[in-house]
């Protein structure tokens, strides 16, 4: 056993109400240079829709992510050898087109143009090139609330896989918010692309960094990410990526996406891991296991061997104890309302979501005389339907997807019988039976999902201090990595710090 | 004395430069140092032109390795006669030559066409491509027309010796004086290109990444040592 920490985030998209104000902060706080124009480190998709780069789901044109050959796990764009092989020309590499033509305006028109009949106008203009663009005409949320229509809704790989079920009329249709940051996989298939191994994975939280000094720009993370969330800089010529905010957590706060999310969707936590046994729970055969085998890596914080094993680690009762009161272990490992997105890339992606029910349970208009069991036939004809959401939660396992949406319905029921009447009722309810849960693990769950406060939602122990270089010499400095003179002679790379 | 400055005191100047540049760089300018692509603004082109030339250039390396290099003696021994040498240095060099040539006439002009490559190139991009191209060009136009079929003479008596001799540290330039001026031409640009390495893009050459299939697929830093150490 070798037990490693990971920070984790989950997402409960019953609350998204896609503002974007993750996004935005996200933006101003690291991609608002030359060259990170385009990147979104956070976006946020309408779904159905398709997504930021577009299409990012067709693994079978990016070829991101693992797959399993003989039973054994691979590169899907293929291992060292043949990356070497193609080292001169990545043949799965997005390019500007599938993301888009960053662009600012002629502001400069509106203030200084001569006197006019007209308004002065700011023009769209290329900050790639620099030339007026005459017509913008894609972004990285171009068809937010579904506003490319039909157009962009049917190139969603995921509706081309469920066609027949995906009705478009609008009384019928229906729509969700999908943020989307990097994963943070346990197994993740940028690290293992990258020939230079510039990318790592940190050991005390997990959290997947680009090395810039180390990185040559061969671009094979960038493809080899089945969540496209790797972006290379065309300015620097590197590669960039979410860094799980890792200045702001190792001072115990919340990521900025996290921090200003308007929804309060967000929760950040630690989970404790068998590192060892991370390989091979990807290599399960049937990719509807990977949930379970996933979920069979994570270790129980308050099993006495695992504690003393983390402790063998390296890892301080500080963290042990944000293992315990993690929200992500709670609502991914304990109540499993919180599902991995797209599983079936068997990178074991650690930012987890809770399904969204309000459109589904919306379209029941007789709940004041409805019979308790009367919700199950509803989840089954829900808005959006089941299909979509495992396909993109579950590897299409819709069995899975039904139980966590009739235990969050449960929840929904068993608290609106607090208020309105109906408990006992609801405990003798097939509902329950169903869903599988009590109702004392409902009322908690409904706690954390419905009013849990900032310190509930963000348990995040502080970077561990001890582990620095000279903490007695760095006393005073400025916090800024490099900017503080090195002790002494200056040193070569390489050299102590 | 010219002699003297072009074959022994250039050379040994611009591998010095090489050196020492590439030493400063990894130490000091290393956020610079990648292989600058233009893959995300382009694709169709780059397509064809990049693996054409890095092929092209890269078996033109070892071309160069087998006729300078190593020397006659070697093939000799192994029982290579003099016209099977040549028969495959004369086809696989042009060859390889061509390719090179093709692919760097392709990336100059996508670079000079297409939009956002050219606004982005910078005048070291534009250097190394042409020094490249000039320097290839040369080295094609002599397989063809100066090959020992059509003139009498063998750079694996002169040039090759007098290569060895510099890292032999006994500097033979004597046996370059006499060769043609084209293959001296392209003897000392080669050099020339050689000192600038560290301050172009052509620095990722020394990055191939060789170590890529033998190291673990995961990688994990601690955070305190954040510098590249696998484990």
């Amino acid at each position: 056993m070798k037990i490693k920490a990971q920070v984790a985030m989950v997402m409960h998209l019953d609350k998204c109400i896609g503002c974007h104000t993750c996004s935005v902060t996200c933006k101003n706080t690291w991609t608002n240079r030359p060259g990170t124009e385009y990147m979104w480190f956070n976006n946020v998709e309408t779904r159905p829709g398709t997504g930021y780069p577009k299409r990012w789901e067709d693994t079978e044109r990016f070829k991101g992510g693992w797959t399993l050959k003989n039973g054994k796990l691979q590169l899907k764009a293929g291992g060292p050898i043949s990356k070497l092989l193609n080292i001169f020309y990545n043949p799965d590499m997005a390019t500007m087109d599938d993301y888009y033509e960053p662009w600012t305006y002629n502001y400069d028109n509106l203030i200084h143009s001569p006197k006019s009949e007209n308004l002065p106008v700011a023009r769209p203009q290329s900050v790639i090139t620099g030339e007026y663009i005459d017509k913008p005409e894609w972004g990285s949320n171009w068809d937010d609330d579904l506003a490319g229509g039909t157009e962009t809704v049917s190139q969603d790989p995921t509706v081309e896989k469920l066609q027949e079920h995906i009705s478009l009329e609008y009384e019928k249709t229906f729509m969700m918010y999908l943020p989307r940051i990097c994963e943070h996989c346990l197994n993740p298939s940028c690290v293992a692309s990258c020939p230079s191994g510039a990318l790592y994975k940190r050991d005390e939280d997990g959290i997947v960094l680009v090395d810039q000094e180390a990185c040559r720009g061969w671009r094979f993370c960038m493809s080899g990410c089945p969540y496209h969330k790797v972006y290379y800089n065309w300015n620097s010529h590197k590669a960039e990526k979410c860094n799980f905010c890792y200045p702001r957590t190792e001072a115990g706060m919340p990521t900025i996406c996290s921090e200003t999310c308007v929804g309060r969707i967000r929760y950040i936590g630690v989970v404790l891991y068998d590192a060892d046994k991370v390989k091979e729970a990807a290599s399960v055969e049937d990719p509807q296991d990977l949930y379970e085998s996933q979920l069979s890596v994570f270790q129980d914080p308050f099993d006495p061997e695992v504690i003393e094993e983390a402790r063998k680690a390296g890892i301080n009762d500080e963290w042990i104890e944000g293992a315990q009161n993690s929200p992500i272990y709670k609502m991914a490992m304990q109540w499993k309302i919180a599902l991995p997105l797209h599983p079936e890339y068997r990178t074991l992606p650690m930012v987890w979501y809770v399904p969204p029910l309000s459109p589904i349970m919306n379209h029941i208009t007789n709940e004041d005389d409805l019979d308790t069991d009367g919700y199950i036939p509803a989840v089954d004809q829900m808005r959006i339907p089941v299909e979509y959401l495992a396909s993109i939660l579950a590897a299409d396992d819709t069995k899975l997807m039904r139980k966590v949406l009739l235990k969050l319905t449960a929840m929904r029921v068993h608290m609106r019988g607090k208020t309105v009447g109906g408990i006992d009722e609801f405990r003798q309810s097939e509902l329950l039976k169903e869903a599988d849960t009590t109702p004392e693990e409902l009322e908690d769950m409904a706690r954390l999902l419905g009013v849990a406060k900032y310190n509930e939602r963000f348990v995040i122990p502080t970077g561990r201090r001890e582990m620095d270089d000279d903490l007695y010499y760095e006393q005073g400095a400025c916090s800024l990595e490099d900017l503080a003179p090195p002790e002494g002679m200056a040193s070569l790379a390489g050299g102590n710090r | 004395m010219s002699d003297v400055f072009w074959w022994v005191i250039f050379p040994y100047a611009t591998l010095v430069i090489m050196v020492l540049g590439l030493l400063y760089r990894f130490a000091y300018r290393q956020l610079s140092w990648t292989a600058p692509s233009t893959e995300f603004f382009e694709k169709k082109w780059l397509r064809i032109g990049s693996p054409l030339f890095h092929v092209g250039i890269i078996a033109a390396f070892f071309g160069h390795i087998m006729g300078i290099v190593i020397p006659m003696d070697f093939y000799h021994a192994i029982g290579v006669s003099d016209d099977l040498y040549h028969f495959g240095a004369f086809y696989g060099g042009l060859t390889a030559g061509l390719m090179a040539v093709a692919g760097l006439i392709i990336l100059l002009i996508r670079k000079i066409v297409y939009n956002p490559v050219r606004v982005h190139a910078s005048f070291s991009d534009y250097y190394s491509v042409i020094a490249l191209l000039i320097i290839s060009g040369i080295g094609v136009y002599m397989m063809l027309f100066q090959n020992d079929t059509a003139q009498e003479f063998d750079y694996r008596t002169s040039i090759g010796p007098w290569f060895r001799s510099l890292f032999a540290l006994n500097p033979q330039y004597q046996l370059m004086t006499g060769i043609p001026f084209l293959f001296k031409l392209h003897t000392l640009l080669g050099f020339g290109l050689f000192a600038s390495i560290p301050f172009t893009s052509l620095v990722h050459f020394y990055s191939v990444p060789v170590h890529y299939p033998v190291r673990a697929p995961q990688q994990y830093r601690s955070r305190s040592q954040y510098r590249k150490k696998s484990m």
